[in-house]
C-alpha cells in the first residue's frame, strides 16, 4: 500500500516536472519572438557553445571514426565485404553515430555548464540583479542559450561527421591501401539526401533539448551550492535521455518516409 | 503574538524629513505557503532620509526589499514607490521605475563573467537616457572614482575582495543616479574595518548623490551611524519605530535584544 502511494506520487511528480518543462519551453517561444533581441549575447553564446566545443567534438569524432572502422573491419573482411566498408561507415556515421555521439558529448559539456552557470547566478542573486537593472533575464540568459545550442549543434555534427570519416579513411588507408579519393567517392556515392536531411534536422532538436534542459534546471535551481551541483548533474542526465528519445522518434518518422 | 505597533517620540512627524514621500507601504501582507512573512507591514520613506530596518533572520526584511522592486509580488496591501502603485505597473513602467531605485544585494551579485567595466555598462546600456549627455566611459570612470576603485575597471569580480565587490556593486547601483537605494545587509560578511569603510561610503554617497536609503541590517553599529529613523520588524509588522536613541532606551526585551 505504502509502496503504491510512493509510486503514485513519483508518477505525479514526473508529469508535474514534464508540465513545468513544457511551460518553460512555451515561455521560450513567447519571449523569443518579442523584441528587444539580445544579438550580442547570442553571438557570445554561439562562440562559447560552438567554437569552444570544436576541439572536444573534433577529437571525439576522429576517435569514433577510427575505432568504428577498426572494430567492423575484421567482420566485413570475413564476409568478403571489405569493399563496402566506406559506404557502410559513411551511412552509419552520417545517419546515426555522428549526431548521437555529438549530442551526448554536448549534453555533458554544454548542458552541465549551462545548468551550473545559471544555477550559480540564481543562488548569488545575479539574476535578480539583472532584473532590477531593467533586463529581462529570461530573454538575456535563457533565450540566447537555447538559440545558440539549437543553431550550433548541427554545425558541430557536420564537423564530427567529417572528422569521423577522415579517421575511418586513415584506417582504410593504412590497412587496406584505399586512396583518399576512392574512399570519399564511395562514401558520397552511397549517401543520399534521405540520409543527410533527417540527421541534420534531428540535430536541431538535440540542440534545442540540451539548451532547454540546461537552462530549465539552472534557472529553477533551488537555493544553495548543492542546488547548483544538482542542476548541472540532472541537466546532463535528462538531456542525454532526451537525445535518445528524440533519436527514436526521428528514426521512426524517417522510416515512414523511407517506406513511402 | 506581538501585535502592538508603536511609534516613539516625535518620530511620527519624521523630524527633518518632511520632504516628498518616496515610498509608502500600507498593510502589506506576504506569505510563502503557510509561512506568513509580512502581516500588515507599514513604512514611509522620505526624501534624503536614511531608514534602517532591523529584525531577526527570516523575519522578512529581504522579502520586503524584493517586494519594493517587485522581485516578489505582495499578497495584499498598498505599495507605492515615487507615487506609483507597484503591483499595477506594466513591464516598461516597472523598468523605468527600477532605474530610480538602486538595489545593493547582500552578496553584491556582480556578474561573474563580466569585468568591472562591463558590470557597470550593463544597466547603463538598458537605460541610455540616464547618461546625462556624458559618454559611457567617463560616466563609468567618475562613478568608480566616487567609490574609490577606478583602478579595478578591467578586473573580474573573482579578483576583488569582499569589500571591493560591495563597493563595485554600489557603483553599479549609482551609475543610473537613482533617487532611492535599497541596501540588503551592506556590511554582512565584512570585517569591522571594511564595514566601517562601507558605512562611511554610504553616508558620503548619500550626500553626493542626494539619495534616500532604506537599509536592512543586523549590524547595530551600522544602524547607529547611518539611521535617521529605525523600524524593528517582528512577526511581519513594524513592531517599534523611532530613532536609534529612542529604541535603545526602551525597556522591552524584544527590542532590547537587538541593542545588546
Amino acid at each position: 500500500m505504502v509502496k503504491d502511494i510512493f509510486r503514485f506520487q513519483g508518477i505525479i511528480s514526473f508529469f508535474d516536472e514534464v508540465g513545468k518543462v513544457a511551460r518553460f519551453a512555451g515561455r521560450f517561444f513567447k519571449e523569443f519572438l518579442k523584441p528587444p533581441y539580445e544579438f550580442r549575447e547570442l553571438l557570445k553564446q554561439c562562440y562559447v557553445i560552438g567554437y569552444q566545443s570544436l576541439f572536444l567534438i573534433g577529437l571525439t569524432g576522429f576517435i569514433m571514426g577510427l575505432v568504428f572502422d577498426l572494430q567492423t573491419r575484421p567482420t566485413m573482411i570475413e564476409f568478403g565485404a571489405e569493399s563496402y566498408m566506406p559506404a557502410m561507415i559513411g551511412i552509419s556515421i552520417v545517419r546515426e553515430i555522428g549526431p548521437v555521439i555529438t549530442a551526448l558529448m554536448c549534453a555533458g559539456k554544454i548542458g552541465s555548464s549551462i545548468g551550473a552557470e545559471l544555477g550559480s547566478m540564481k543562488v548569488t542573486e545575479q539574476i535578480d540583479a539583472m532584473e532590477v537593472s531593467g533586463t529581462n533575464p529570461f530573454k538575456y540568459l535563457v533565450v540566447t542559450r537555447i538559440m545558440a545550442t539549437t543553431l550550433m549543434l548541427p554545425i558541430l555534427v557536420i564537423m564530427a561527421d567529417a572528422v569521423g570519416l577522415f579517421g575511418a579513411y586513415l584506417v582504410e588507408s593504412m590497412k587496406g591501401g584505399v586512396t583518399f579519393q576512392l574512399f570519399f567517392n564511395k562514401v558520397m556515392n552511397n549517401l543520399s539526401f534521405g540520409d543527410m536531411i533527417p540527421s541534420f534536422i534531428k540535430s536541431y532538436f538535440f540542440g534545442f533539448a540540451i539548451g532547454l534542459i540546461g537552462c530549465y534546471k539552472g534557472y529553477t535551481s533551488k537555493k544553495g551550492t548543492a542546488g547548483v551541483g544538482a542542476a548541472a548533474n540532472v541537466a546532463v542526465v535528462i538531456a542525454s535521455m532526451l537525445v535518445f528519445v528524440i533519436d527514436l522518434i526521428a528514426v521512426l518518422i524517417s522510416d515512414i518516409f523511407y517506406d513511402l | 503574538m506581538l501585535s502592538n505597533q508603536q511609534t516613539l517620540g516625535n518620530s511620527n512627524d519624521h523630524g527633518d524629513f518632511a520632504g516628498p514621500q518616496l515610498i509608502e507601504i500600507r498593510g502589506v501582507h506576504k506569505a510563502f505557503g503557510q509561512n506568513h512573512v509580512l502581516n500588515g507591514f507599514d513604512l514611509d520613506l522620505y526624501d534624503k532620509e536614511n531608514l534602517v530596518i532591523v529584525g531577526k533572520s527570516g523575519s522578512g526584511k529581504s522579502v520586503l526589499l524584493k517586494c519594493i522592486v517587485r522581485l516578489e509580488e505582495i499578497d495584499e496591501g498598498t505599495l507605492k514607490v515615487l507615487g506609483k502603485n507597484i503591483p499595477t505597473l506594466n513591464h516598461n513602467e516597472l523598468d523605468q521605475l527600477r532605474a530610480d531605485v538602486g538595489f545593493l544585494f547582500q552578496g553584491s551579485a556582480l556578474y561573474d563573467s563580466m569585468t568591472v567595466r562591463e558590470n557597470l555598462q550593463f544597466p547603463l546600456r538598458r537605460h541610455t537616457e540616464r547618461m546625462q549627455g556624458l559618454d559611457e566611459e567617463s560616466l563609468i570612470h567618475s562613478t568608480l572614482k566616487s567609490v574609490g576603485l577606478a583602478h579595478t575597471i578591467d578586473m573580474l569580480p573573482a579578483e576583488l575582495s569582499g569589500g571591493m565587490k560591495r563597493r563595485i556593486a554600489l557603483a553599479r547601483t549609482l551609475i543610473l543616479r537613482p533617487k532611492i537605494i535599497l541596501y540588503d545587509e551592506p556590511t554582512s560578511g565584512l570585517d569591522p574595518i571594511t564595514s566601517k569603510e562601507i558605512i562611511e561610503l554610504i553616508l558620503r554617497i548619500q550626500k553626493e548623490y542626494d539619495t534616500a536609503s532604506l537599509i536592512i541590517t543586523h549590524d547595530m553599529d551600522c544602524a547607529r551611524v547611518i539611521s535617521n529613523r529605525m523600524i524593528v520588524l517582528i512577526n511581519g509588522i513594524n513592531y517599534r519605530e523611532g530613532t536609534y536613541r529612542e529604541l535603545a532606551a526602551l525597556d522591552e526585551p524584544n527590542v532590547k535584544a537587538f541593542f545588546k
